[in-house]
């Protein structure tokens, strides 16, 4: 069966990744009406735990998963709808992904993409959802480590928050756009359990700076920065696959390495304008206003190099 | 509940013959003497929360187990609060931290050197995935209370009454704290005797591991996650068969 | 939540051939249509699972205006509704229906 979001844009590459649905992301990344779906929502396998808390469920559960060609590649994806119960994790969500994992495995694709779009456990459904996230961490460490590529694509209005922070931080690359934000604990959870002093979650130009995707970009968070297109999303994902490292001592010696480079650097840093400012930008406060075009151009006028590792 | 055993008497009885296991900052790190090898220990004491530091710290360790080889096993102590919440922990990337240290121990699982969590006090939501969910068996003592989010918090998310929160998870493992729901959803494999000696409960868990991870096929068993395990299976059906009828000959 | 079911009864099936397709997502004021042709051509079956009790009469009327002006015949309709507005709900079912028609 093949299911196709309504679009009335003319070029599904032309829109707003932040808008579409995770449907539409999908039909868009991938080449044309070449989308299959496992598990789909006609078998209505929903949660068995969100009646309990008298709400609603969907076919999906949030968490879309199939195959697909990317520029002629077989690929696997994960989507997840970051607005059905903000992408969580939740029993089925989490399980969908982590069969996709084990399949990937046997069919051994191109490439296996996860489009995050989470703010993390589904707390109706805490213990499954985080369960869930440690059987996804290892399944991807698995399929890594057999030579496939794990990469993932964060630019939804959920941000990928929580235990999906962590999914993604086990990915071998990431690409973000501005609307993207990567963390563990986000603005809202930090200011209830530390306060606003800690961290004003109404402050929406301290939260993009401080987790957004240019942000995560100057760090090595993330592997590309890109326009919220999901055409630029596509592009970004074709060069990301040939890219993608292997699961093994050297790389997560060079992580460490790179992780503990970045902790004496920027460890007193107050904020992400002073760890830019450090890292070669002349005009810091004018980061979060440039376009792709001149982040780019930025970042190839930085003494630093690549980061790589993950 | 029964009180949480602490450090030195769980280390005591892991390692009778004495070790070289210390704690510098709720960090747990060293090793001692099992079989007749070693058995490598990290981390959390204390309900210590895990940032940066802490994470940079502990997947180093566990690096330097892999790259000395030998197939020494690692044993992974856990006593800690959630992920350290803060604005710097965030602005440094604490995602990558917590994702690294839980790759190490992955890694080092996948390469010999088995791991095992031991969960003896608190942990919670990032801590607990980049710690003691990380490993290939987790265990734990009576009187550990894990925990993704405490049933106030549940209710503020949620906007129930906590007082129907606490009804509910009476009856359903699936979102209430406590080591009983996690030991029915699969992710706590095992429950050990205080009472007996540690060191052989622990060898003896390391010689039974799974290869494979088998916590939805026990939460599927246990019943705290009735379909995860199903699920997940027939994702890995529908791929093999959409990709078998298109292969040649088929 | 409430469930509410309505049988119709159609002059002609729904165009096209297309077997089944979904619209919409499950969220606040926002709803998800999953459209099947699995009924007699000149049947209609919609199901309803909504998070808002209590406004039986409204789905009822906005459901009956569908299904005269589209003549759905053969499909069944399972919506989860998180609480949608009734010209959200339209919306989605035209949107659902249309894309059964498509090639």
């Amino acid at each position: 069966m093949d299911w196709k979001p309504v679009s009335l844009s003319s070029s599904p590459f032309d829109q707003s990744w932040y808008e579409a649905s995770a449907r539409a992301r999908l039909a868009g990344l991938l080449d044309t009406d070449t989308f299959q779906e496992f598990v789909g929502p006609e078998q209505r396998r929903m949660s068995p735990h969100l009646p309990l808390f008298d709400l609603p469920r969907a076919f999906d559960d949030g968490m879309i998963v199939g195959r697909g060609r990317l520029d002629g590649q077989d690929v696997l994806v994960a989507a997840q709808e970051g607005r059905f119960m903000g992408g969580a994790f939740g029993e089925i969500h989490g399980a969908k992904l982590v069969g996709l994992l084990r399949a990937a495995l046997a069919v051994k694709p191109a490439a296996l993409l996860i489009l995050f779009d989470t703010g993390g456990v589904r707390l109706q459904e805490a213990n499954a959802g985080e369960t869930a996230i440690a059987e996804i961490m290892r399944a991807i460490t698995v399929a890594r480590a057999a030579g496939i590529p794990v990469i993932g694509l964060i630019g939804g209005r959920a941000g990928c928050y929580g235990g999906g922070g962590l999914v993604a931080g086990t990915c071998a690359r990431l690409i973000i756009s501005e609307g993207g934000r990567l963390s563990v604990s986000g603005p809202e959870v930090i200011e209830t359990n530390k306060g606003a002093e800690e961290f004003d979650s109404r402050d929406r130009a301290l939260v993009w700076r401080t987790m957004g995707g240019k942000h995560r970009r100057l760090i090595g968070a993330a592997d590309a920065f890109v326009d919220d297109t999901i055409g630029a999303f596509r592009r970004a994902a074709l060069a990301a696959i040939p890219a993608a490292p292997a699961f093994d001592l050297a790389t997560l010696e060079a992580e460490q390495a790179r992780l503990e480079a970045r902790l004496d650097r920027f460890g007193d840093a107050r904020d992400a304008t002073e760890i830019w400012g450090r890292l070669g930008v002349n005009d810091p406060a004018a980061v979060p206003g440039l376009t792709t075009e001149g982040f780019d151009a930025l970042l190839a006028r930085l003494p630093e190099g690549p980061h790589h590792a993950r | 509940m029964p009180d949480k055993m602490p450090l030195d008497a769980l280390l005591a009885s892991l390692f009778p013959a004495g070790h070289a296991v210390t704690v510098a900052d709720g960090l747990i790190s060293g090793d001692g003497p099992l079989g007749g090898g070693r058995l490598a220990v990290i981390g959390i004491d204390g309900e210590a929360a895990l940032g940066i530091e802490g994470a940079c710290f502990l997947a180093g360790r566990v690096l330097d187990v892999v790259r000395a080889g030998g197939g020494t096993p690692i044993l992974v102590l856990i006593d800690s609060d959630s992920q350290r919440m803060s604005r710097r922990d965030e602005l440094l990337g604490l995602n990558e931290y917590l994702a690294h240290l839980a790759k190490a121990l992955l890694l080092a699982d996948a390469q010999g050197h088995p791991t095992l969590g031991l969960l003896y006090g608190h942990s919670a939501a990032g801590a607990f995935i980049a710690t003691a969910l990380a490993t290939r068996v987790l265990a734990a003592l009576p009187g550990a209370h894990p925990s993704v989010m405490d049933l106030p918090s549940v209710a503020r998310v949620t906007k129930l009454p906590l007082k129907t929160l606490q009804d509910m998870a009476r009856s359903t493992s699936v979102f209430a704290p406590g080591l009983d729901n996690m030991v029915q959803t699969g992710a706590v494999q095992a429950v050990l005797d205080p009472d007996k000696p540690l060191g052989l409960q622990v060898a003896a868990l390391i010689a039974d591991s799974p290869a494979a991870d088998t916590r939805d096929a026990l939460g599927h068993e246990r019943g705290g996650r009735p379909l995860a395990h199903d699920i997940a299976a027939q994702v890995v059906r529908e791929a093999q068969d959409r990709v078998l009828r298109e292969a040649p000959g088929a | 939540m409430e469930k509410l079911s309505f049988r119709h009864a159609t002059r002609t099936a729904l165009p096209g051939t297309r077997a089944s397709a979904i619209t919409g997502v499950v969220a606040s004021g926002n709803l998800e249509v999953l459209l099947e042709r699995n009924l007699a051509p000149d049947a209609c079956h919609v199901e309803i699972d909504t998070a808002i009790a209590g406004y039986g009469e409204v789905w009822a009327a906005v459901v009956a205006d569908f299904v005269a002006r589209r003549q759905p015949g053969g499909l069944t309709i399972t919506i989860n509704d998180g609480g949608a507005r009734p010209d959200t709900v339209s919306l989605r079912l035209a949107q659902g229906a249309r894309l059964m028609e498509m090639p």
